[in-house]
This record gives structure tokens, C-alpha cells and sequence, in this order.
């Protein structure tokens, strides 16, 4: 999809989204149906205004009252008819769009849901979400709406050059001229106007996140006094958000007074000559009256193309977005010859494994353990020495680029990821809750858990008084902005899920760094209980928690530094011990 | 509206001329179709065709003097709309910014966003679109009419006879789908979220193998939110093909009645065919209208959310008053404070630090460390008690003066989309040496030079650099200005206990004679501090230096002891 062949992409986005709507065939040709009849029936209303006209003669007691009667009664029936067939066609179009719309949406959330966690450490959760919102709906509207609108112009223009044809073909001549005229103006609007408005939406765009990310820090703004250089900062990105509008408007509001100028001109130039033919006794008044009213619909929709195609611009823009988050490449499925894990004993070995998030930049190098059932290995180290890579290799968040890990002695990357993932129940450092009931929260993890082993989980992990302390107690709904709970306290929630599991492996990464040291030493009975006849992999800044492991990885730069129980390692007098002693420093 | 329109007052002059101007054009283009009835009634019969020339010249002349007209004036109304937003955004975001923390609360900061960005926006709109069609649409409108009325008043008063119809279908409409717009937006609120903690939570989703349920809980706001566009979507697919059946009806009348009138010889032909084109002008001026109204009532919601805060009134004023020498820097004297005033988040709170020493506080999550933090630097006032520096109570210093002594780190504080450098000069006057003596001193200094120096941009909060790195260039900046009290709340946590170490080192020596207040969880960090408060609950449960709490104070030897393991100090400390 290069720049250069901007024709060769919109075929074929609109080959991808054909597809979105060619499903509903039937749907489709109903709504062809409707909207062919409904304008035609109402494109015969200014014939028969004519027609009426003319049976009304020069008027002064003249007048044929059946005629006129007979076409002001078709009038009516042809306008009320094509009066229920549009709105039959809105309400088939409505249907169409809901379908289309659920459907994408549900494109995009189900390629969402295999993607590997990597995507979402890359992208900002506001853009992934302006596409699940934003973007489809621009693609729906303007596909649902556009569409129906470029094919109803055509019938339109169509049906009212057969009219003027049949009505008055010389005067059809008028339009020799003033459809070259609204071509040559399209193509120079909508070439200026484009980049104009494209420069617009960014402006706009920048002083947004600029508000948003100073507003958010306002706390530090006033802390330094800044709030008048912020101020003057902010007026910098005004200045030029409204500059770039103006710009935009300048040419932009060109649009409609031309579109208007272009119908009146068309009509002086009718009436000119069809006054001059009617004087040569070529034509009726009646004539003349549908013909103006024909010509007004005439060059009405080939102007609106204009604006048009600059809503299309921006739905193509929209739908690439949407298509490119749904081609995201996915985890990698699962080997043909992936073996469920069962029967899970929980010794983990790694073999010489190496991973770099981008090819260029290794995270781990040779890494290589052995973690024995129910042993508790310690990973420490310092920030971004690669400790959480280690988890995602071990939970094949990631893969790794070479070496091998095996469970039980079977190569993790033979066993199906959900049963591997399975095996391990985990604590992380960002607590993660949903809008939902306390029970639903801590019960996610297990099916069909019942009120006691939640209330059992929530208790070891020292959280149950809290959560009967609220009115609604395990019913709670857990909501950005209802209940004020604290960073530790929705942590206290996580281990109780954690607890809810019974799995051979378990992963802390941080698990207890937004408790405070005496509740965490309170729940230590609870982690311990949560940690027996466990593998367990933990993560710690805090070196009170890894002094019992069985054995400490030293991480540092991507490689074990050094590995051994605590006080090997303090004897060794390395990096760890360094790492130790700085804690007890002062100053 | 009231309180935007003296935004609008300035631009009066301007906006009349784009008005008359608009008047002009509309009138022209309001003629056109009278002079065409003319040439068809008066001048075709005289058979002249130089007639039929003329009065063409003239219409022509009109259509041009129509299209300069509009586009002159829209163009005017483009320009004065958006230099009115301007200064609307201007004056709130320069209120937001000064609006005080536990206003910023009240509004919370997605809100207050939101009406920097949507409302503004929203008005924007408004102002140019309401000069647009505003003038055009009600003249096209009124004029339409007296120029029919002039025509033949029967003919327009069964035309007019079918206006209130459509006003009354728009309303109709309207009133139904007003109130269903407002439950769509909650159910797309919902599907905002799911898709929202999915993305948050996609290591613990995966873990649990919960991606089938997440889809079908996915599913189920997908399909309400898709039922509850194609419900509004019904209701508001009758507005279009309902009024265009009201006109093309009232059209047929007009016909039908016009052949009576014709018979009793009151009307002519041409007036009739003047008379549809007219009609169609009236319709789509009356559509014109009932959309201002649509707008016009948008615009005033986010009117009113705008006024709100530009309404708000101005706290935390300072008070008169002298200072009393006092040997002590910061002094707190019997505090206490609640955010939600019930409930005390700090209760009766006192301490004194002195110039130079070195103030730790510590304790359980929410026992009241921040604020602590937020009083001394008066986010908030406190509720009962004082608070002095240097022996001036604080709300008798100039809110300048004031945090012009501060150098702080937030709990969570924040880096933006600039430079290293701008984000550690924060739009501060400080010379290229001071910035990078902070950044020294804050153990920054390193990693700046390995991503490629000061001019080094982040991206938005900084997410392109580790939890460490941020928290160094955060020290960084509260350093800079070598504050008289500097503030680390909490701002530590993500550096290993090595870093850490290393900053206090630096901090002692390079910042004598700044008074330090250190927030922290890990007594490691408080260890070397002159003085500690223990705090629990919001009530002060310990004071004193370290070796004092630990043998005085059972919360503090608990925490000490957790975290350095049972044996302690007493086998490493050396």
C-alpha cells in the first residue's frame, strides 16, 4: 500500500469493504428497489405540476378541472408512495448499517483478542479505541449514507435529463455549459480544500493532546508557577489550530454559495431561452415550469458529489485504520502437534534462550535455569535489566528467538498455549480489575466458583473485612469513579484471585509493591500458603521477600550476572551483595 | 449563553457587516425566481426579446451578486467565529489552569478535556454556521413568504398552512430521540470500557485463558449498542422523508387550488411556476431553520459546561497578615484536613522541621503522606490548624512567592511530549548549566547521554523511557531551580535500592541547605533523615530519628524489620 499508487489501494478498500456488505445481498437489492422507485415516482411530480399547468389554459374560465384534477391526484398518490419508499429505504439502510457496524466491531475486538500482549505495550490505548469507535463509525456512515447518496444522484441526474430531453431538447443545450463549469469548480475545490482540511483535523489533533496531557499535570504546573508560560504555550497551538480552520473555511465555504450560483445561473439561462422559444411557439408555459424545476434537481446532486467525495476521503482514511489493526498479525497458532499440558508436575528449565523485543536489541542472552518442583526462584536486578521478560518467555507472552524451555521436560512450544498458560496463576504489579462485582473479580479466574472459596481467598488475603465493610459487600461494582479504593487494596484483590487458583507454577512479578510493608508482612502468612508445593518465579525490588529463595537469578544487562542462595551470594561479595547493602546505606 | 456572549460583544461590528452583507446575497438570490415569473407574465407577452435579455441580464446579475455576497460573508463568519473560540479557549484553559486541586476535582480532569476540546469545538461550529444559515435560512424564510404573500395570499397561505407540520414533526423527533441519543452514548461508554480493560488486561485475559468470555461479554455490548443505534436510527429516519412529503403535498395543493384561482382569473401562470420555485426555496429554508434550533440547543449544552468553569469562583486566596521569627522552616501546627469534608484524612497533625534537615514520613497506604504534601504546598487549605514557613503562616504568602520555594516530585507526576531539556526546565528561566548540574545530581546525567542528549524528545508521558529514567528526570526538574524545600513524594519507588542509595548520597551533599521532605515506603530511603514522622490512619503515630523510633515506636521497628528481614540492621549495618 505505497503512496504512489493511490488508486491501486482504493480498490482495494473498497474491495475489503464490499465484502462487509455483499453478505447481506438480499438486503441490498431491496433497498436498490426502493430507492429506484421511490425517485422516480417522486422525479414525475414536476412533469405532472407541468401537466396541470397546462390544462389550466390561460386561465379566466378556461380551465379543464378534470385534467388538472386527474394530475394533482397522480401527484399526490406518486408522492406519497415515494414518500413510503424512502423511508422504507432509510429503515433498510439502518438495518444494513447495523449489521455492517456490529460486525466490523466485532472484527476488530475478535483480531484484538489473539493479538500478542507485545501489540498492546506499543500502542497507546486511546488510538486502539478511537479505531473501535471513531473510525468505524466514519467508515459506516459515510458507506451507509455516501453511498446510497452518489447512486440516488445518479438516478436523479439521469432520469432528470430524460425529462428535459423529452420536454425541451434545445434547451438542454444550457446544460453545455454549466456542467463543464461545476467539473472545472469541483476539481479545483477539492484539490485546494483537502490538504487544508487535513492540516485542520492535525492542528486541532495537537492542541488536543496538548490540553490533555497539561491539564492532566496541572498539579505540577502550579507547583513551579508555570501557569502563565503554559498559558502563552497553549495560545501558540490556538493560534495555529485557528489559523489552519481559517484556512480551511476560506476555501471550504467557496462550496456552497457555488453550488447555489451555479443552479441560478442554469435557471436565468432557462428561463432566457425557453422564453425565447416559447415566443417562437416552440414550447409550453407548463413546459417551462417543469423544466426549471428539473434543471434544479439536475445540477443539485452533481455538485454534491463534491462534498462527496471529500467525506470519502476521510471514510478511506478511516477504513485503513480499521484494516490495519484487523491484519495485525496474530499469536502464532498453536503447532499442528501441540500436546495439551496435563498432569502438571512443575519443574521449569531454560536452555540457552535469547530474545530481543526488536531484532536489533537483545533483552536476554544465554539465559539458562532450573527451577525444581516446589522450589522458589528469585529474580532480581535492577530496572529494565529484562526481569519481566523473563515472565513473558516463561508464559509465552513472547516467544523466545532461540534455546528452549520445557515444562515437565516438554518443550513449551509443542503444548498448546492455553493449557501452558493454565498451569501458572500469576500476580502482577499493575492491578488489574474490570467493571464488575467484587465476586466477579476475585471469582474470574474459576469457573462457577462458588461464595465460600471467594470469601476463603479474600480472607487469606486480608481484604475480606475490607469488602464486607462496603454497603453492598461482595456485590460491590468495582467502577473508575464509585467506590474510593486504594492502589493496595485492589493488589489485596489480585492475590485473592491469585488464590482462587490451583496451579503448579506461580509467577509474583511485583506482586506486593503497592501494599504497604505492614499489611504485606500481614499477608505473608497468605503468600505462603499461596506459595506452598508451588514453582514459583518472583520478582522483587524488595530484598526482605527473596532471601528464602531456593535460588536468586541475578539479572543485569540481559544475562545472569550471578545465581545461588542468599548468602552464597552475599559471601560472594557481587553484585547482589552490592545490591543488598545499599538498602542498610545512609546517605 | 449569557456568559459567552461577552465573547461575541467584541466582534459586533464585524459580524453586522457579514450579516448585511448576507442580507444582500440572500435578497439577490430571493429574486431570482420573482423575475423569472416576470419574463414568463409581463415582458414574454410583449414579445420583445430584448426584453427577455434585459431581465435575464438582471437575474444574472443577481446570481453573481448572490454568490460574492455568500462567499464574502462566509468567510467573515469563518474568521470571526474562530477568533472568538480562540479567546474562549484561551480564558478556559488559562482558568483550568489556575483553577485550584480540589476544583480541578470537582470537574475531574477527563471532563475539564473534554470541554477544552469537544465544547469549544462545538461552539466554534456554532458561531460560524449560525452566521451562515442563521441570516440566510429565517430571510429565505420571511422573505419567501411576503414575496408570496405579495404574488397571491391564497396560494401562500395554504403553503404556509403546511409548515407547522413540519416544525411540529422536527419536534416530535426530536423530543424521542434526544433522550435515546443519551442512552446510546452510555452504551457506547460500556463498549469503551471492555475494549479498554481487554487492552489493560491482556496479559491477565491470556493467563486465564479467559479471551472466549471477554469475547462474549464483548458481544453482548456490541449488539445492545448496534440495537440501540438502529432504534434511534428508525426514529430519526422518519424527519427526511416525512417533511419532504408535507411540502411535495402542500406542492399539490398549491396546484390544485391555483387551478380554482386561475379559473376565477386571480392568478396568472407564471405566478404559479414562480410560485413552486418558491416553495422549494421556503422548504428548504424551513429545514435550514429546524436545524438551527438542532445546533442551536448542542451549542448551548456545551455553552453552559463552559460557563460553568469560567464560572467558578477564586479560591485559596491569599490573607493579610505578618510573620513572627521562627527558628523552625516548616511547621505544622495541630492539622487537619478532609477531602470530602467527612471523615478526617488527616487529623490534629503537628511537626516542625528546621532550615537544612531532612524531614521523612512514612506509612500505610492512604494514612495520609500526600497530604501532607498537598497542605504544605496549599493544593488545598487545611480544614482546622496551621501551617508555617520560615514563621509565615502560608496563606499570607503570595501564591507565587510561595510555591516559588518548592521543588517537587508528585506521586504519579508527569512528563510530556518535549525535549529532556523542556521537560526538565518545565518553561522555567534556568541556564543550560543548572539543568544539567539537576540532572547529575538526580543520576540522570548517564542515561540522557546514552538515548543522544538534552534535545532527546519523549513521547506523550514520557512512555518511551523506563520507570526509572522517568523518575530521575523527575528529580532532575525539582532540582533545577535549587528550590529552598524540595518535595520527593514517593519518588523513588521505581529505582533499585542501588540508584536510590546513590541519590541520597547526592542529595546530602550537594543540597545542604535545602529543607527535604521524603515520602516513602521503604525505611531505607527515610533511614538517614534528621526526623521521621510515622503516620497511621492520619494521626501522627511516631516522631523522631530512626533509632529512636525503632526502639519507641512498634509500627516503625514492624515496618523496618519486614523489610530488611528479622535480623536487621544489626548484622549488616556497618
Amino acid at each position: 500500500m505505497s503512496e504512489e499508487r493511490p488508486s491501486g489501494r482504493k480498490k482495494y478498500l473498497i474491495g475489503r469493504l464490499w465484502k462487509y456488505l455483499s453478505r447481506h445481498g438480499f438486503l441490498i437489492a431491496a433497498a436498490m428497489l426502493c430507492m429506484l422507485s421511490g425517485n422516480i415516482l417522486a422525479l414525475w411530480g414536476p412533469k405532472l405540476s407541468g401537466s396541470a399547468i397546462d390544462a389550466m389554459g390561460a386561465g379566466g374560465g378556461s380551465v379543464d378541472f378534470p385534467r388538472v384534477f386527474y394530475y394533482v391526484g397522480l401527484m399526490a398518490a406518486f408522492y406519497v408512495a415515494s414518500g413510503i419508499l424512502s423511508y422504507i429505504l432509510s429503515l433498510l439502510m439502518i438495518r444494513l448499517s447495523r449489521k455492517v457496524i456490529y460486525r466490523m466491531r466485532k472484527d476488530v475486538f475478535d483480531r484484538l483478542s489473539v493479538l500478542p500482549v507485545g501489540f498492546f505495550d506499543k500502542y497507546q490505548t486511546g488510538d486502539i479505541i478511537s479505531v473501535i469507535s471513531y473510525d468505524i463509525d466514519t467508515v459506516n456512515q459515510s458507506f451507509s449514507n455516501d453511498l446510497l447518496q452518489v447512486l440516488q444522484s445518479a438516478v436523479i441526474v439521469v432520469f432528470s435529463l430524460v425529462m428535459m430531453l423529452t420536454i425541451a431538447p434545445v434547451l438542454v443545450l444550457v446544460f453545455a455549459v454549466t456542467i463543464p463549469l461545476s467539473v472545472v469548480f469541483t476539481l479545483f475545490i477539492t484539490k485546494r480544500v483537502r490538504p487544508l482540511f487535513r492540516k485542520r483535523s492535525k492542528k486541532l489533533g495537537e492542541l488536543n493532546g496538548f490540553v490533555e496531557e497539561m491539564i492532566g499535570g496541572q498539579k505540577t504546573t502550579k507547583a513551579y508557577g508555570r501557569e502563565k508560560e503554559v498559558v502563552s504555550r497553549f495560545d501558540v497551538k490556538n493560534r495555529e489550530a485557528v489559523d489552519a480552520y481559517n484556512k480551511a473555511e476560506y476555501y471550504g465555504t467557496l462550496t456552497g454559495p457555488s453550488v447555489n450560483f451555479i443552479n441560478n445561473i442554469s435557471m436565468v439561462l432557462v428561463s432566457v431561452f425557453g422564453a425565447l422559444t416559447y415566443l417562437n411557439g416552440g414550447i409550453g408555459l407548463g413546459d417551462i415550469s417543469s423544466f426549471v424545476q428539473y434543471s434544479r434537481k439536475f445540477s443539485g446532486p452533481i455538485n454534491e458529489v463534491a462534498n462527496i467525495i471529500g467525506e470519502l476521503q476521510s471514510a478511506f482514511a478511516a477504513a485503513e485504520r480499521v484494516f490495519r489493526l484487523i491484519d495485525e498479525l496474530p499469536e502464532k497458532p498453536d503447532a499442528q502437534t501441540a500436546r495439551v499440558l496435563n498432569d502438571i508436575y512443575g519443574d521449569v528449565c531454560a536452555e540457552n534462550v535469547s530474545f530481543g523485543y526488536t531484532p536489533e536489541k537483545p533483552v536476554i542472552r544465554d539465559f539458562s535455569m532450573h527451577a525444581e518442583k516446589g522450589s522458589l526462584v528469585a529474580i532480581v536486578g535492577p530496572t529494565g535489566a529484562g526481569k519481566t521478560t523473563i515472565v513473558n518467555l516463561l508464559m509465552r507472552f513472547y516467544d523466545a528467538d532461540s534455546g528452549s524451555i520445557r515444562v515437565d521436560g516438554k518443550d513449551i512450544y509443542n503444548v498448546t498455549r492455553s493449557s501452558l498458560r493454565g498451569a501458572y496463576s500469576m500476580v502482577l504489579q499493575d492491578t488489574w480489575l474490570f467493571h464488575g462485582t467484587i465476586f466477579d473479580n476475585i471469582a474470574y479466574g474459576k469457573e462457577n466458583a462458588t461464595m465460600e472459596e471467594v470469601v476463603r481467598a479474600a480472607k487469606a488475603a486480608k481484604i475480606h473485612d475490607y469488602i464486607v465493610s462496603l454497603p453492598e459487600g461482595y456485590q460491590t461494582v468495582l467502577s473508575d469513579n464509585g467506590v474510593n479504593i486504594s492502589k493496595g487494596q485492589k493488589q489485596l484483590l489480585t492475590i485473592a484471585r491469585a488464590m482462587m487458583l490451583d496451579c503448579r507454577m506461580l509467577i509474583l512479578d511485583e506482586a506486593t509493591s503497592n501494599v504497604d510493608t505492614r499489611t504485606e508482612k500481614q499477608i505473608q502468612e497468605a503468600m505462603r500458603e499461596l506459595m506452598k508445593d508451588k514453582t514459583c518465579f518472583v520478582i522483587a525490588h524488595r530484598l526482605s521477600t527473596v532471601q528464602n529463595a531456593d535460588n536468586i537469578l541475578v539479572i543485569r544487562g540481559g544475562r545472569i550476572e550471578e545465581q545461588g542462595k542468599h548468602d552464597e551470594l552475599i559471601a560472594k561479595g557481587g553484585f547482589y551483595s552490592k545490591l543488598y547493602y545499599a538498602q542498610f546505606e545512609t546517605y | 449563553m449569557r456568559d459567552i456572549m461577552k465573547y461575541i460583544r467584541p466582534f459586533f461590528g464585524y459580524i453586522s457587516v457579514t450579516l448585511t452583507i448576507k442580507f444582500i446575497a440572500s435578497v439577490a438570490e430571493l429574486l431570482i425566481p420573482s423575475l423569472l415569473a416576470y419574463i414568463i407574465d409581463d415582458v414574454v407577452p410583449t414579445g420583445e426579446a430584448s426584453g427577455v435579455f434585459i431581465w435575464g441580464g438582471v437575474m444574472a446579475l443577481c446570481a453573481v451578486t448572490a454568490l460574492l455576497g455568500n462567499v464574502i460573508a462566509n468567510r467573515m463568519a469563518a474568521k470571526s467565529a474562530g477568533g472568538i473560540t480562540e479567546h474562549i479557549r484561551h480564558d478556559l484553559f488559562s482558568k483550568i489552569t489556575f483553577l485550584s486541586s480540589s476544583q480541578l476535582d470537582g470537574f475531574t480532569v477527563p471532563s475539564a478535556v473534554s470541554r477544552l476540546t469537544t465544547d469549544t469545538y462545538n461552539l466554534n461550529q456554532l458561531f460560524a454556521r449560525m452566521q451562515r444559515i442563521g441570516v440566510r435560512g429565517p430571510i429565505l424564510l420571511i422573505g419567501g413568504i411576503a414575496v408570496t404573500l405579495v404574488m397571491d395570499p391564497g396560494l401562500t397561505l395554504v403553503m404556509i398552512a403546511t409548515l407547522p407540520l413540519i416544525a411540529l414533526l422536527v419536534y416530535f423527533v426530536t423530543v424521542k430521540s434526544v433522550p435515546m441519543y443519551t442512552k446510546q452514548q452510555g452504551i457506547l461508554d460500556s463498549m469503551v470500557r471492555v475494549v479498554q480493560e481487554n487492552i489493560t488486561g491482556a496479559r491477565v485475559i491470556k493467563a486465564l485463558s479467559k479471551t472466549e468470555y471477554e469475547r462474549k461479554r464483548y458481544d453482548r455490548v456490541n449488539n445492545d449498542l448496534a440495537d440501540m443505534e438502529q432504534r434511534v436510527g428508525s426514529v430519526m429516519a422518519v424527519t427526511n422523508p416525512g417533511s419532504t412529503l408535507i411540502l411535495n403535498i402542500g406542492l399539490t395543493l398549491v396546484v390544485a387550488v391555483g387551478a380554482f384561482r386561475m379559473d376565477a382569473g386571480l392568478t396568472s401562470p407564471g405566478v404559479i411556476i414562480a410560485f413552486i420555485n418558491y416553495f422549494t426555496i421556503i422548504l428548504n429554508a424551513m429545514l435550514g431553520v429546524t436545524r438551527i434550533f438542532v445546533m442551536w440547543s448542542k451549542g448551548q449544552a456545551s455553552a453552559k459546561r463552559i460557563a460553568q468553569v469560567l464560572g467558578a469562583p477564586e479560591e485559596l486566596t491569599e490573607q493579610p497578615g505578618g510573620g513572627t521569627e521562627d527558628e523552625s522552616h516548616i511547621r505544622f501546627d495541630n492539622v487537619s484536613f478532609s477531602y470530602e469534608k467527612a471523615g478526617d484524612n488527616l487529623s490534629h497533625v503537628s511537626f516542625s522541621v528546621g532550615r537544612g534537615q531532612t524531614l521523612g514520613i512514612i506509612g500505610a497506604t492512604g494514612s495520609g503522606k500526600s497530604t501532607i504534601v498537598n497542605l504544605l504546598m496549599r493544593f488545598y487549605d487545611a480544614d482546622t490548624g496551621r501551617i508555617f514557613i520560615g514563621g509565615r503562616d502560608i496563606r499570607t504568602i503570595p501564591a507565587k512567592e510561595l510555591r516559588g520555594k518548592f521543588g517537587v516530585v508528585f506521586q504519579n507526576d508527569f512528563l510530556f511530549a518535549d525535549t529532556i531539556r523542556e521537560n526538565i526546565r518545565y518553561f522555567r528561566d534556568i541556564s543550560e548549566s543548572s539543568l544539567e548540574e539537576a540532572a547529575r545530581t538526580a543520576g540522570a546525567a548517564e542515561f540522557i547521554e546514552s538515548v543522544g542528549g538534552m534535545d532527546y524528545r519523549l513521547s506523550a508521558r514520557g512512555n518511551n523511557l523506563s520507570g526509572g529514567q522517568k523518575q530521575r528526570l523527575l528529580i532532575a526538574r525539582a532540582l533545577a531551580a535549587d528550590p529552598e524545600i524540595l518535595i520527593l513524594d514517593d519518588a523513588s519507588s521505581a529505582l533499585d535500592y542501588r540508584t536510590d542509595a546513590c541519590l541520597r548520597r547526592e542529595l546530602a551533599s550537594r543540597l545542604e541547605g535545602t529543607t527535604k521532605v521524603i515520602v516513602a515506603q521503604r525505611v531505607s530511603s527515610l533511614k538517614g533523615a534528621d526526623l521521621i514522622l510515622v503516620l497511621e490512619g492520619g494521626k501522627t503515630a511516631g516522631w523522631g530519628t530512626h533509632s529512636q523510633l525503632m526502639q519507641s515506636c512498634p509500627i516503625y521497628r514492624e515496618i523496618a524489620e519486614s523489610q530488611m528481614g528479622t535480623a536487621g540492621e544489626v548484622d549488616f549495618d556497618e
